[in-house]
């Protein structure tokens, strides 16, 4: 432990708007000042405000979940025709948050993207905290809870086996399988920063806790070299599978009879969602943690433009699509096809489609101004606008849809509980209590990725 | 000795030996005290299980004193035998085999009039109701109520005890204490001794009334049934000048004229004519039916043309009817509508048929006497015999003469024999009040409930199922009633407390009917006959022989017109599915979706569209309706096809004392009846207040939304063209082919056919259902929530207007699709096909993810989102039919086209080494429907009658374009308009234009 | 023989090119048992020190095939051999049913193969390393490049070595001791 002392960058110039990150760092500025966030002492107070929200509102998921488990799932809202409620629709919610990060880290690196190093980690801590938040719910919205690993292959003695042919067996598969890539991924990528952190570390406990997590990473080239593969092919797996995921979440309604969910265009309309709904939810979080962590250097203007663009063109997609299911149920001249798009636009139900479509098409396109784009609180804003217009587009194809199918005798209403309330905000305080927790005690920007955007960090050709 | 030592010493072993000799067949006793009824074992029981007498009790009280009860009564989860022989139906008793079904016959008794039934019973247990084939009444159908009143035995809100002033007392203190009445009116000879029963067509017990009256002739026997008949016998004293009882022959009526007679939905011919009618609507040989009516009806809803009329414009359109007819002699005007019945009565003469309901007056009755003689149906399609009721004629009437005597003080001793006066008396004669006079007052019930409150005496009632009894049925047919299961909680019949007042107290019940037939049943050898009687669960040749009586030619001159009613009007009608309270503790019949409303768990005013428009009033408001300075608050529901200007609302509900299902369900609509207004009354007012009731409905929607799930057709245009139902289908086409390769079937593949022209919507099948698979009750609130839980729901559809729309009924099932939607996503594999074509749903393999309700586009699975079984209360589980599963909290549940019952078809088949015959399984629902709408069997065998019935060209699947090839279909339902009544084919019309 | 054994020597260097350059020297000086340390991935680095290591590709394809016959072989021994159902009237060998999951399984085993193979090619966890032993090897995750030349290389001799290393320009040269 040499100079390991965190030495403040001194006076530099303002962040051209194009940069990706502010000019006069170098590495060990960089190093110390990433490193420190996880390391100081000193906590800003805005993170116990945000962990004591969170830690109370998962006490207030953990308290519904009793609920639920001891009195019955009747506690929620469901009923017939409606079987499905808030419970699979926040499933998909946050299923379609957890996309961004995996989409961040895997596809933008495909594409050699370098402004993507300094919202990558977090992006996919993201993704790993919504995706066990998206868990719970197909979890718990079953009558029998304590019997869910039926849905799991293994021998018993029943003799019995899912079944294969049930997209929600898939999505025991897509599901589980994207939280344990996306854990691997995230760990992987961890490995070089918490070598740096076990080497910056001065509390014997932290030595101990990134000491182990690093494993003995000591930045070999010949490691360096290994890395970098298993970086990339883990990107060549995970972009498909990203993709993969979303469309078996689809499944779940394309695969089934009822008007309004059975139809083609659903698979790439969710990922389109999906990716929507997830740079939504980083620009959420990255606005306020930039200025928390004054990070301003590192996630610059240039980035928030970025995703914005992002966010811009999946909502054309995402109107497409909409566009596309109202075209084809007038096309088809189906009966139940025509009246459940009629159904949508002036049923009971009306308002949720008007207002899903102006939070997803029309609000959206003030993000063609550069101006508007540039302008954080109106971008903050945004992205609200996009978390609760893709919420209100789940509730439209699972309540809506469900709500008046085929028979018009066992039409029904669906009306939300108040434990379907409590388990929605209990998720999202679990979702701010392990945000808050990583911030704290993980590095949040990728350091070593940071380190290799540095102009420093060219090697000059040597000339011959 | 004196008492003190006597109770020191102890009941003597000898003494209690010679009581036990005393005791014939098993009976439970739990100590010598008990076994001895010694002093302090008495004040302990009365320590332990005293009632308040007043409603002090809440329900956890009750519970736990019914369990207390139950177990004292020594048969948690066990049952006790009756003590006399009794026959079963199919197999003698020496071959009484655990787990093998025995089925008795009896009959189950609703306002008076016996509908022969089969009870089930295992090991002792009766736990389902069917028809009797040979009764009748029956044929082999029943309706709700004799399917749900089996439910009341099992009721633990039964009383259980003979109480005075609700301490508990022993039979014998009783029988002393009716011995002193007795010794006090002897000199009076019995003027101060009252008898109030309901409806008695008990051979029996009329004997034994009869009996009492002899030996204290000025005694007055007095009957009340709310929902009686005294219209009837009024209207054919006034026709005929003597009380009679008509008889209708549905089945040989071409063309039938009902004014407000509810034939198919209730009177005391249901479920035959159901039967009969229903035998005249599949295609050959069809008849007519035209109704006029003030509030829909099932009968209305069948009919070919229905008009909405108020009282006085029934009386007018009746009278005008018999002056088209040449009934009565008289010039009124006529409309298009008056000239086309009249027409096509007048074109089937003697095979046409006029009748008119018990809310009718007197007059509309004998105007339907006059058209039916004058065209001379009468003694071919309706025949005349002697009242089968015994005791007074004019119920109300006497009734009345009751409550005056009590007010004055006349009465000093009423017996109320198996009636609640105080609740369901007309509220003018303020019945609880008036007996407040009277010295000593017994009630004998089967609930501890209003009027017992209100008497010295209450005796626990045994259940027709566990009485020994006799009953007439609406041609005076005589059933024996026989008990499968002695009293529960020791109740006693009405025979055994009449006897209290005889001679011959302790006489048992089965003694009393025995000797009340001997030498009176058909065959030489009386034994036999008794057997027989019993088997066959009626009295060969006990009808009632045909009367001839002709019509008074002077009737008209007493029946004049009654006035046009001015502004809005009441009419009061027994609530549909739980009667006149009767059945108010029953929670499969609260329920049970009213078959027009939908409605569960409450009653309501209904009022016609253009009515509630001009009030301002719409579903669910609170009003407060007001007639005679009598008011009372209730919810609206507004009601296409109510006539306009009328509200009716159904008396039965607003229990204050009637069990914890009853109690504060609905509001109590015999607070507007009176006397003099039993059916309808005028000058009501209605006021909006501010508040509105939350109703539970099991179906929101009304209009068909352009689909075709109920296909209709008029006889003409399917006998024009066969092909006609099946294009009605081609607005969504099907797939035609599968690409899937054809799957190993077994050799049966099992179906169901429901005839919509057959079906009258009475909802027999939900009940039966319900009764047959242990599908728990799951209350208003959960109801309301969409979440009942019958198997069987009938849907019910409007076609047409709002002020006089068709009506359709459509009962729907698991479809048992070949290709189900539900059993590809269910996860678990818990829901699979069988190589029987079954949709089999594995209920401890469901994990509930519901997937399957969702992707099921018939909306046929029901799931338990809570523990609606009830697993605590012990008597409940002896109601259960042994042969189903009992489902948990979190599984999802469905129609399983009684696979218990294929599978101890399949039992039989093998042991006997056959195939199964064809209607060798008969299924719940097709067992209990009247109409014979219901068919079960192998499809792939074309010669069993549901291979026939589906190769009709009427038959069609439900939603067959989504591919799911349902084995349930239908035979689209038919119509017979009049052709010169265009209107009412309009729906068919637009099919076709 | 007293004292730590010697690892090797150690030559800390400012920046990425002097690194490099250091490295292509000391391969071009025919030393063979030598590595690089730095903060980031130096591509350049690995054409230097001419690390050619092909088997990891190799290791997650082989997890990828794995994953996908095992899965598809799951759904077709449940569904068609063990207990085959007529379910909602579909062939019991439903193939585009079992694609889902099979593709699931397919990335799943390969990216376990991808990560585990990594870690096993590079020897981790591993607790203990000489390097750390160098004085100022923390900084190698800060801002400082290392080149170690170790002592079993044939060509080693410390005072040779320690001299060459110093020509490279470097901060500072060390021993590192095992």
């Amino acid at each position: 432990m040499a100079d390991g002392t965190p030495t403040q960058a001194v006076e530099k110039p303002a962040t051209p708007p194009g940069a990706i990150l502010r000019p006069g760092y170098d590495f060990a500025t960089l190093t110390d000042k990433l490193a420190a966030i996880a390391l100081s002492r000193r906590t800003p107070k805005a993170w116990f405000f945000g962990a004591a929200v969170g830690f109370l509102l998962t006490m207030v998921l953990l308290a519904s979940i009793t609920a639920i488990v001891f009195k019955g799932v009747g506690l929620f809202g469901v009923n017939v025709p409606v079987g499905w409620g808030f419970d699979i629709l926040n499933f998909v919610w946050w299923i379609g948050i957890g996309h961004a990060g995996t989409l961040i880290s895997a596809i933008l690196l495909l594409l050699r993207q370098p402004w993507r190093n300094s919202i990558n980690r977090f992006a996919e801590a993201m993704t790993i905290f919504a995706v066990s938040c998206a868990g719970l719910y197909p979890l718990l919205h079953t009558g029998r809870p304590w019997l869910d690993y039926w849905l799991m292959p293994y021998p018993n003695t029943m003799g019995m086996w899912p079944n294969f042919r049930s997209p929600l067996v898939w999505d025991v598969f897509a599901v589980s399988t994207y939280a344990t890539v996306s854990l691997l991924f995230w760990y992987v990528g961890m490995i070089p920063d918490l070598a740096t952190l076990r080497d910056r570390a001065k509390k014997l406990w932290a030595k101990i806790l990134y000491g182990a997590l690093a494993m003995g990473w000591r930045g070999s080239a010949r490691h360096w070299q290994r890395y970098e593969t298993a970086s990339l092919l883990l990107a060549g797996l995970a972009t498909p599978l990203v993709i993969s995921v979303h469309t078996v979440v689809s499944f779940d309604f394309a695969a089934g009879v009822v008007p309004g969910w059975h139809a083609t265009i659903f698979p790439p309309y969710f990922v389109a969602g999906a990716i929507y709904a997830g740079f939504a939810m980083v620009l959420t979080l990255a606005i306020p943690l930039r200025k928390i962590y004054g990070l301003e250097d590192f996630i610059t203007l240039k980035h928030l433009d970025n995703m914005a663009k992002i966010t811009l063109a999946t909502s054309l997609i995402v109107a497409y699509g909409y566009g596309v299911e109202a075209f084809m149920a007038y096309y088809s001249s189906n009966v139940y096809e025509r009246y459940m798009i009629w159904n949508r636009m002036h049923g009971p139900y009306h308002y949720m489609y008007w207002a899903l479509i102006f939070c997803n098409v029309i609000a959206p396109q003030a993000l063609w101004f550069r101006k508007f784009r540039r302008n954080i609180p109106a971008l903050f804003c945004m992205a609200m606008i996009v978390n609760v217009g893709m919420w209100l587009e789940r509730y439209v194809i699972i309540v809506v849809s469900l709500s008046r199918d085929f028979l018009p005798s066992s039409w029904g209403m669906y009306h939300s509980t108040r434990f379907d309330w409590s388990m929605f905000l209990g998720t999202i305080g679990l979702f701010l209590a392990l945000l808050f927790l990583f911030i704290r005690i993980l590095p949040m920007i990728s350091i070593f990725e940071m380190r290799a955007i540095l102009p420093e960090a060219k090697v000059l050709e040597a000339e011959e | 000795m004196s008492e003190s030592e006597k109770r020191a010493a102890g009941p003597s072993i000898a003494e209690a030996r010679t009581r036990l000799g005393a005791l014939e067949g098993r009976e439970y006793w739990r100590s010598l005290e008990e076994l001895l009824e010694t002093e302090d074992f008495r004040e302990h029981l009365h320590r332990e299980f005293r009632v308040p007498i007043d409603s002090g009790v809440n329900r956890r009280e009750i519970l736990t004193l019914m369990g207390a009860s139950i177990a004292l009564a020594g048969l948690t989860g066990c049952t006790r035998q009756p003590t006399e022989k009794i026959f079963p139906y199919v197999t003698p008793p020496e071959e009484l085999v655990p787990g093998v079904p025995l089925f008795y016959a009896t009959a189950h008794v609703h306002g008076g009039y016996a509908r022969g039934i089969l009870a089930k019973s295992y090991e002792g247990r009766p736990i389902k109701i069917e028809g009797n084939e040979l009764h009748p009444a029956s044929l082999g159908g029943t309706d709700v109520f004799a399917q749900g009143f089996l439910l009341n035995m099992y009721d633990p809100d039964r009383s259980q005890t003979l109480t005075e002033r609700g301490r508990i007392r022993p039979w014998s203190s009783f029988l002393a204490a009716v011995r002193l009445a007795l010794e006090k009116e002897r000199p009076a000879r019995g003027a101060g001794l009252r008898f109030l029963t309901g409806t008695v067509t008990s051979p029996t017990l009329q004997k034994q009334i009869a009996g009492v009256l002899t030996e204290f002739p000025e005694a007055k026997w007095v009957a009340w049934e709310p929902a009686g008949r005294d219209n009837v016998y009024e209207g054919a004293r006034l026709a005929f000048g003597e009380a009679v009882e008509p008889r209708h022959a549905f089945g040989a009526a071409d063309v039938i004229l009902s004014l407000e007679a509810d034939f198919l939905g209730s009177g005391p011919a249901m479920p035959r004519a159901v039967r009969d009618f229903a035998s005249r609507r599949r295609g050959e040989n069809p008849n007519r039916l035209y109704v006029v009516e003030a509030t829909p009806s099932l009968t209305g809803a069948r009919a070919d043309h229905r008009r909405p009329m108020s009282p006085a414009e029934i009386e007018a359109f009746a009278r005008a009817v018999a002056v088209a007819t040449g009934a009565i002699a008289s010039a009124a005007p006529t409309d298009p509508f008056v000239e086309a019945v009249a027409a096509d009565l007048k074109a089937h003469r003697g095979s046409g048929l006029v009748l008119a309901g018990e809310s009718q007056p007197p007059p509309v009755h004998a105007l339907a006497h006059a058209i039916n003689q004058a065209l001379g149906n009468s003694g071919k399609t309706v025949t005349y015999s002697e009242p089968v009721a015994g005791g007074p004629v004019n119920q109300a009437a006497a009734l009345g003469e009751l409550a005056r005597d009590m007010e004055l003080g006349r009465v000093s001793t009423l017996v109320i024999v198996d009636g609640n006066p105080v609740f369901n008396a007309p509220a003018d004669l303020q019945f609880g009040k008036a007996m407040g006079n009277v010295g000593l007052r017994i009630h004998l019930g089967l609930y501890d409930d209003e009027t017992s409150r209100l008497c010295h005496w209450h005796v626990a009632a045994a259940h027709p199922l566990e009485a020994w009894s006799d009953a007439r049925a609406y041609d005076g047919t005589v059933t024996i009633l026989q008990p499968l299961i002695a009293p529960l909680f020791g109740g006693k019949s009405s025979h055994e407390l009449l006897a209290a007042f005889s001679n011959q107290p302790e006489k048992s019940g089965h003694d009393l009917v025995k000797e009340a037939w001997s030498g009176k049943l058909p065959g030489a050898d009386p034994d036999l006959a008794w057997r027989r009687a019993l088997h066959d669960g009626l009295v060969e040749g006990s009808a009632l022989p045909a009367k001839a009586v002709r019509v008074r030619p002077d009737f008209t001159s007493e029946a004049r017109p009654a006035a046009p009613d001015a502004g809005l009007t009441l009419l009061l009608r027994p609530d549909p599915t739980i009667w006149d309270g009767t059945y108010a503790n029953n929670g499969w019949l609260q329920e049970l979706a009213k078959p027009l409303t939908k409605l569960t768990w409450d009653n309501a005013a209904l009022v016609a569209p253009a009515t509630a428009q001009k009030l301002g009033l719409t579903t669910e408001d609170v009003v407060e309706l007001s007639v005679g300075g009598r008011k009372v608050a209730a919810p609206v529901w507004v009601m296409p096809g109510q006539a306009e200007n009328c509200v009716t609302v159904h008396f039965g509900y607003g229990r204050t004392r009637g069990g914890r299902v009853a109690n504060g369900k609905g509001f109590d609509a015999y607070g507007l009846r009176t006397s003099t207004g039993l059916w309808a009354a005028s000058g009501l007012a209605v006021d909006k207040t501010l508040r509105r009731a939350a109703l539970a409905t099991t179906q929101h929607q009304y209009a068909m939304e352009g689909r075709d799930p109920v296909r209709a057709v008029t006889v003409d245009a399917y006998r024009k063209d066969p092909g006609v139902v099946a294009r009605l289908g081609e607005a969504v086409p099907g797939p035609t082919d599968t690409l899937y390769p054809k799957l190993p079937t077994g050799s049966y593949a099992w179906g169901l056919s429901i005839d919509l022209a057959s079906c009258v919507g009475c909802n027999a099948c939900v009940i039966a259902c319900q009764s047959e698979n242990n599908i728990p009750v799951v209350g208003k609130d959960q109801v309301a929530r969409g979440r009942a839980l019958q198997w069987i729901r009938i849907d019910r559809y409007y076609k047409g207007g709002l002020d006089d729309p068709e009506t359709v009924h459509q009962p729907v099932t698991c479809m048992h699709c070949e290709n189900a939607p539900c059993e590809v996503v269910c996860p678990v594999n818990a829901t699979v096909h069988s190589a029987e074509g079954l949709n089999q749903m594995v209920y401890n393999r469901c994990v509930g993810t519901r997937y399957c309700s969702n992707n099921c586009p018939y909306k046929v699975r029901r799931f338990n989102f809570f523990l609606y079984t009830d697993y605590t209360t012990e008597i409940l589980k002896l109601v259960r039919n042994p042969d189903v599963t009992v489902r948990s909290r979190g599984v999802m549940e469905k129609c399983s086209y009684c696979v218990q019952r294929i599978n101890r078809a399949r039992y039989d088949a093998e042991r006997e080494n056959r195939p199964i015959r064809d209607g060798e399984i008969v299924t719940a629902c097709q067992q209990a429907c009247p109409a014979e709408a219901i068919v079960f069997g192998n499809v792939s065998d074309p010669e069993a009658r549901v291979s026939k019935a589906k190769a009709q060209p009427r038959d069609y699947g439900l939603l067959t374009e989504l591919g799911t090839r349902p084995r349930t279909t239908y035979l689209a339902s038919l119509s017979n308009p009049n052709p010169t009544l265009a209107p009412a084919s309009r729906a068919e019309e637009k099919k076709n234009g | 023989m007293s004292g730590p054994r010697l690892y090797g020597l150690m030559a800390e260097f400012e920046d990425p090119t002097a690194l490099v350059d250091a490295a292509r020297r000391a391969r071009e000086e025919g030393f063979t048992k030598l590595d690089a340390y730095s903060p980031y991935p130096i591509e350049a680095l690995t054409e230097a020190l001419d690390i050619h290591d092909r088997k990891l590709p190799a290791v997650v394809l082989g997890g990828g095939i794995v994953g996908g016959l095992a899965g598809y072989a799951l759904c077709y021994w449940c569904t068609v051999i063990e207990y085959p159902m007529n379910v909602g009237g579909k062939p019991f060998h439903s193939v585009p049913a079992f694609i889902v999951p099979t593709f699931e399984t397919t990335i799943l085993f390969a990216a376990f193969a991808a990560v585990l193979g990594m870690l096993a090619l590079n020897g981790l966890p591993m607790p203990y390393h000489p390097v750390f032993n160098a004085p100022r090897f923390a900084l190698a995750s800060r801002d400082r490049f290392f080149l170690c030349i170790e002592a079993k290389d044939p060509k080693f001799d410390h005072d040779e070595t320690s001299a060459f290393l110093m020509k490279l320009s470097p901060r500072v040269v060390m021993d590192v001791e095992e």
